[in-house]
Formats: structure tokens, sequence, C-alpha cells
């Protein structure tokens, strides 16, 4: 679980983002961070701290997302299996950022959905052809099932290579 | 022939052309600035010129007047580095930046001090007569890391932003030590008796030093912010408002024996903000380019009389002495990088990892500051010697720590090479993942201490910016500012480039090799999936995404000599970003 001082400073930050000083978190509150807005993924960023249908995020859910993102102590790997899956494991890093792929929520990324990624992620030297040839590499490599989409285990097993605990903590909330 | 009339401005006007075509020599070669750091091929070209005009006229070429160094030569580059400072990685870091300017020169100092004072015990060496106080005076002025120096060659090496800041601020906020230190020992030689009541005096004169500074500077500042904000109608001299308080600042605190450093660069960061909301765009070009040709100017013709100012009469050459001064210098970073970091590493959960901590010790290089602080000294017999170990120290540090940082960096940087290369796939989700860690970063306000950041945020908006700004109705972050100057000129020109993308004509490898259309997608598909992948295809592909895939903020050090911030890659990116999210809100 996250430390006392850490619950602080995350409080402390949830604050100084609630402009509208009601306890709550809008969208526009996020949207002033400047450095969202050049980030190519802000959007989808946003929405994730949104539960589904609401406009609004309490202290508890900004902590809750954020949770995910906490690194995965030595000492927590070796507890004992039976309790549920902390946010922070691995599994849970990677279905947070698979939801981020996944806008209809159907447990697939479709051809369209990886577009509209790269889409956001690429510059404008590269045309609508070759984004496409990418993306059907991209589920070319990864289907298995020959659905020509991409399900979470499909996702799991493309990533198995890459060092996810360390691409998806932020060091400090420890 | 009225030479007499015109000659001062003349030779001076001569130095700077000789300075700035030795420059445009260096990069006609390619392949030279990489291996050998511009600063020692300065410095070469300096010896040369020495070595002529001491054959031509047969005694020491001038040397380079202190009083010129600093109060023209030096100003300039300070300022320019104050100014573009990126202040965010500098504030996050500032505690381990004040430890290593403070302690660890106070430390180098003492270190250097005492043990060449025991060098100069060994009978042997024939240096008896150089005291203790005398060593600590030396000591003084031969620790303290040079910006100058710094600058120059962490430039050409690319070292992580954090690192980066790191050495440069030390390199920066330690003149204030260096001020108090040089001119308390010295005043202590002329002393007959010390008194601890003087060496307290000593310690409350560094805060006043180091804060006094700060003040000037500051109210320097926000003068020149309050004065741009009547500037509407005389948008011409805008720029020269800025250089002339900055200048005003580093002189005034000189004058007070305060350090000028320290106040040029809070002056520099106080106003940079409200200036910037406050002249025009223009105003604002011209000031970042004509920063830029100062300190680039300074920079050079520093280490030109560094060079010409080695050749000459003024050395004593006592080898023992020297040779122990460069190893104790050495050593004695190197002692004080490894404590210091240690202590640092018990607070900080980021912590600085062993190879930072070489590059730290190994990037303390000394430079003209020593140089001028030795020239400075009083006429004491044994001045000349102190002068040559301080050349030597200089040298070599430029010229061999210079020269092998980059290759060592290299060689401590090699990773294990992954196995196979990164499929397609894995590098769009891997450059996905950091996108998405950046932005949660941003979101829990990772960086730093924001408590102290919000405080002044606060106070900022609800005094200063009413003050000093001229329109304060929303606080204008630089995006906001970026945003802007992409509403008036860009957005036109990108789209068209934009649709330049989406053309039909557009022959590309790819549609050539999978006759590219949307009807006939299913066909593309199966296609596919029965033929084997053309490595060739493939290659280009990850090539492709490799080169156009947004990289994520802070991946280099923002600060860069020789460019402006804003003509670089990222900053093209971040508009290309920002128009694209407008378009889709």
């Amino acid at each position: 679980s996250v430390s006392h001082s850490q619950i602080t400073r995350l409080y402390s930050r949830f604050t100084s983002l609630d402009k509208g000083e009601n306890g709550t978190l809008s969208r526009e509150d996020f949207q002033r961070i400047p450095e969202l807005a050049i980030n190519p993924l802000g959007d989808r960023i946003i929405n994730a701290f949104f539960p589904d249908g609401e406009d609004q995020v309490n202290f508890r859910g900004f902590m809750r997302t954020l949770a995910h993102f906490r690194p995965i102590e030595d000492n927590e790997k070796s507890k004992d299996q039976n309790g549920p899956e902390p946010l922070n494991s691995r599994s849970n890093k990677l279905h947070f950022a698979f939801r981020l792929y996944d806008l209809d929520k159907d447990d697939k990324i479709s051809r369209d959905e990886l577009l509209q990624v790269l889409r956001m992620m690429v510059g404008v030297n590269i045309s609508d052809e070759q984004l496409g040839s990418i993306a059907d590499r991209t589920i070319q490599e990864a289907d298995q099932d020959g659905d020509s989409a991409i399900s979470f285990a499909e996702f799991v097993k493309v990533l198995e290579k890459v060092d996810v605990e360390q691409k998806m903590s932020i060091r400090f909330l420890h | 022939l009225d030479y007499q009339h015109v000659q001062v401005p003349f030779e001076i006007t001569l130095w700077i052309m000789l300075a700035s075509l030795a420059k445009i020599g260096f990069h006609l070669y390619n392949k030279l600035p990489s291996v050998v750091p511009e600063s020692c091929l300065l410095i070469f070209v300096g010896l040369i010129m020495g070595g002529i005009i001491y054959g031509l006229n047969d005694r020491s070429p001038p040397v380079m007047d202190s009083d010129i160094f600093f109060l023209y030569l030096l100003p300039p580059i300070v300022l320019d580095a104050g100014y573009f400072m990126p202040s965010r990685p500098f504030f996050e870091n500032i505690g381990t930046i004040l430890l290593y300017a403070v302690v660890g020169t106070i430390w180098n100092v003492f270190g250097i001090g005492f043990s060449l004072y025991g060098i100069c015990q060994v009978k042997a060496f024939r240096l008896q007569d150089v005291s203790l106080l005398h060593n600590l005076l030396f000591g003084s002025l031969i620790a303290a890391v040079d910006p100058v120096a710094v600058l120059a060659v962490f430039e050409e090496i690319h070292v992580n932003e954090k690192l980066h800041i790191l050495v440069f601020g030390e390199s920066l906020l330690n003149d204030a030590v260096t001020v108090v230190l040089y001119k308390l020992f010295r005043s202590f030689c002329e002393m007959p008796t010390i008194k601890s009541v003087d060496v307290f005096a000593g310690v409350g004169k560094f805060f006043v030093v180091g804060l006094g500074g700060v003040l000037v500077g500051l109210s320097f500042g926000f003068t020149a912010a309050f004065t741009t904000r009547f500037t509407k109608d005389i948008r011409v001299i805008e720029p020269l408002f800025v250089f002339l308080y900055s200048y005003l600042s580093y002189l005034t605190a000189e004058m007070f024996h305060l350090s000028g450093i320290v106040a040029i660069i809070s002056c520099a960061m106080g106003m940079k903000r409200y200036v910037e909301a406050n002249i025009s765009l223009k105003s604002h070009t011209t000031v970042k380019y004509f920063m830029k040709m100062w300190s680039s100017v300074s920079d050079t013709l520093i280490f030109i009389f560094l060079g010409v100012s080695t050749i000459g009469e003024n050395h004593e050459w006592n080898w023992p002495y020297i040779c122990f001064t460069v190893i104790f210098c050495l050593i004695w970073r190197a002692l004080g990088v490894l404590v210091l970091t240690f202590f640092v590493n018990r607070f900080h959960v980021n912590t600085i990892t062993s190879k930072d901590q070489f590059i730290i010790a190994y990037g303390g290089l000394r430079g003209a500051i020593c140089f001028s602080l030795v020239f400075l000294l009083p006429d004491f017999h044994r001045k000349k010697l102190f002068i040559a170990a301080t050349t030597v120290v200089i040298l070599f540090t430029v010229f061999v720590q210079g020269m092998t940082i980059r290759p060592l960096v290299d060689l401590l940087a090699v990773k294990r090479k992954r196995e196979s290369a990164p499929t397609v796939g894995e590098q769009i989700h891997i450059r996905f993942l950091d996108h998405l860690l950046a932005g949660i970063e941003d979101i829990s306000g990772h960086w730093g201490q924001y408590y102290w950041k919000d405080k002044l945020e606060y106070f900022n908006s609800k005094y200063l910016q009413k003050i000093l700004l001229r329109e304060y109705d929303q606080p204008k972050s630089s995006i906001v500012l970026l945003y802007e100057k992409l509403e008036r000129k860009h957005a036109i020109e990108l789209a068209q480039a934009g649709q330049l993308g989406h053309g039909p004509a557009q022959p590309s490898f790819l549609c050539s090799a999978f006759l590219c259309s949307s009807s006939d997608r299913t066909v593309i598909t199966d296609q596919k999936l029965e033929d084997t992948p053309n490595p060739d295809v493939l290659d280009n592909m990850q090539e492709i995404l490799a080169r156009n895939l947004y990289r994520i903020r802070r991946t280099g050090p923002a600060y860069n000599r020789h460019t402006l911030p804003g003509d670089s890659e990222p900053a093209e990116h971040a508009k290309e970003i920002l128009i694209l999210r407008h378009k889709s809100l």
C-alpha cells in the first residue's frame, strides 16, 4: 500500500489541480496541465481517470488510477497469492494500457483502434497507406487466433520481453 | 596612416574576427569537433598566436587582463546560461546542486590546500616558504569548477538532463563560495594575526554574498519586467532593456563585493517569464539571438586568450608542486563527489548512479575563472609558481579530461544488446507506454517539491503578475504562447503539408509492394498472411517508425550553446501534436 507521506503528497497535488475547489476533478482541470497538452495520448490518459459516463473524479478514484503505477516491490512478489491481485501487478498494468487502446471495450484492439492510436503518435510525414501497412503488420505479428485483432492475451505476449514493471512505474510512489 | 587613432577598436575587432574565423574553420571538418572539443582547438589556436607574437616581439604577449575577463567576457556567457537554463530541472535538483556547489567546493578547497601544504613540508622539493595560508589561497582559486569549460565540453557528450543540470548548476553557483573564500584568504594574507572572530565573519560573509547576489539579481530582474510593461509603443528598444538590466545587476553585485554570477543568473531567471510575455515576438527572437551571439564570441575569445597567455615568461616550473596539484585536484574532487552523493542518495528516491558520479567527478573542469583569479593575486615571490600550476591544471582538465570524457561516457554506457531487434509491434507499444508514463507523471506532479512551487505560483498569480505583466487576464504558460504563435502563422502551412501527406500521388515503397487502396484491404491482409514478410519492407517500416514516432519530452538536454530553443525537432513535434489535438477537440 502507498505510504502516508505519499498520500499527503498526492492529496496536495489533487487539491492544487482542483481549481473549482469542490473536491472533484473535471476534464478541464486535467487539460490545464500544460505538458499534457503536448502529449499525443493526452486525451486518452485523461479519460482513463474517469469511470464510465462520469465527468468528475474524486480523490479516491484519482489515487486508484495512479496506484497502477506503483513500482512492484521485491518483497511483494513473494507474498501469498491468495489475496486479490494488487493494482500494480504486471498484468493489471498491461490491462490499464490495453484499455487505452480499446475504446469500445470489446476486449480486442481492432485495426481501426490501432490506426487511431498510431495516427496520434506519429508525425504528418506518414501517409495513410503507410500507416495502414504498419498497423496490418502489427496485427499480423501479434495475432494468433486469426481474428485480425489483438486480444489481451496476445497483447501480453507481444510485450513479454519488455520490462513493463519498470516502464510503467513512477518511482516516487513508493 | 593614422593607426594610433583607431588602434584599440581595430585590434579588438581583429581578435573577434580571428575567433569567429577559427570557429568556422573547425566546423568545416565535420569529424573534428566530435573528437576534439572546440575549447581545446581554440586554446591551440591561442597557443599558436601567442607563439607568433612572442617570436615577433621577443617579449611576453599581452596577458589577458583580469578586468577585461570579469567585466566584459564573463557576463554574456553567464547571462546566456542563466536565461536559457531550464528552470524546472534546476529547481527540482536545487538541493543537490547547492550541496555540491557549497559543501563540495569548501571540501575541495580545504582538501587541496592542506594536502599541498603537506607536500610543501617535504624538504626535497624546496617549497618550504609557501605557507599554509598561501596554499589555502591557491586552493580556493583552483578548486572551483568552471561553467565556461563545463558548458563547452558537456554540450558535446549529450548526457541526460538531470546530470547536465547538476554539473552545470554546480559550476555556476560555486562562484559565491569561491568569491568569499578567495577574498577571505587574501585578506588573511595581509593581516598580521588572525583571530577566530575573523573566521566567523568569513562564514557569515558567505551567506551575505550568496543571498545578497540573489536579492540584487531579483530586484533588477523585476525592475526589468516592470519596465517592459510600458514598452508597447517603442518595440525597437525592448531587447536592450533585457541586456542593460542584467549587466547592471552583475556590475552592482560586483561593486558591493557580492557574487556577480549569482546575481546575473537570478536576474535572468526572475525576469524571463514576465519579459517574454510583455515584449513582442520579434524582440524576443532578437534577445535570444543576441545572447547566443555574444556568449559564443565571449566563449571563443576566452579560450584563445587562455592559449595566448600561457606562452611567455610568467611561469616558474616547480614540477613536483604542479604534478601534485593536478593529482590532488582529481582525488579530492572524486572523494567529494562520492561522499556527497552518498548523503544525497539517502534522502532521494531518484538515486545518482555510480556512472553519473563518475561523470560528475570527471566533468569538474577548471577554466578561465581560475586563470584570471591567479593573475589578480598580490605580487609575492611565489606567484609565478601558482600561475604555472594553474595553467597546467587548466590545460590538463580541458585537454585530457575534455577529450577523453566522451569515449569514457560511451564506454560506460554500453548496455547488453538485445538478442533480436524489436518487432514493429513492440516498437509501437513501447513508445505508447513511454507516452503514457510521461502523461501520468505530469498528472501526479511527480517532478519535485511542488509544495513550494505551488506556493510560489500562488504568490505569482496574486501579486507579481498583476504588477509586472501588461495583460494578466490569464496565466500564459509557454505552451499557450507557443499555441498562439501557431495559430497566427503555421496552422495554414501545416494544414497544407498535411494535405500533401494524404495526397494520392505519393509514391511509397510500401504502396508499390502491396497495392494499397482501401477497396483492396481484404486482399492485402490475406496476401500478407500467406507470404513471408519481406525483410526489406520490414526494415523500412521500422525505420519509418523510428523516424516518425513522436519522442517523449525530456529525452535530451534542453540547453544548447549553439541553437535556440524552439528551433529544434521536439518543438516542431509539439506544434504538430497541438494542431492535431486542436482539430480533434
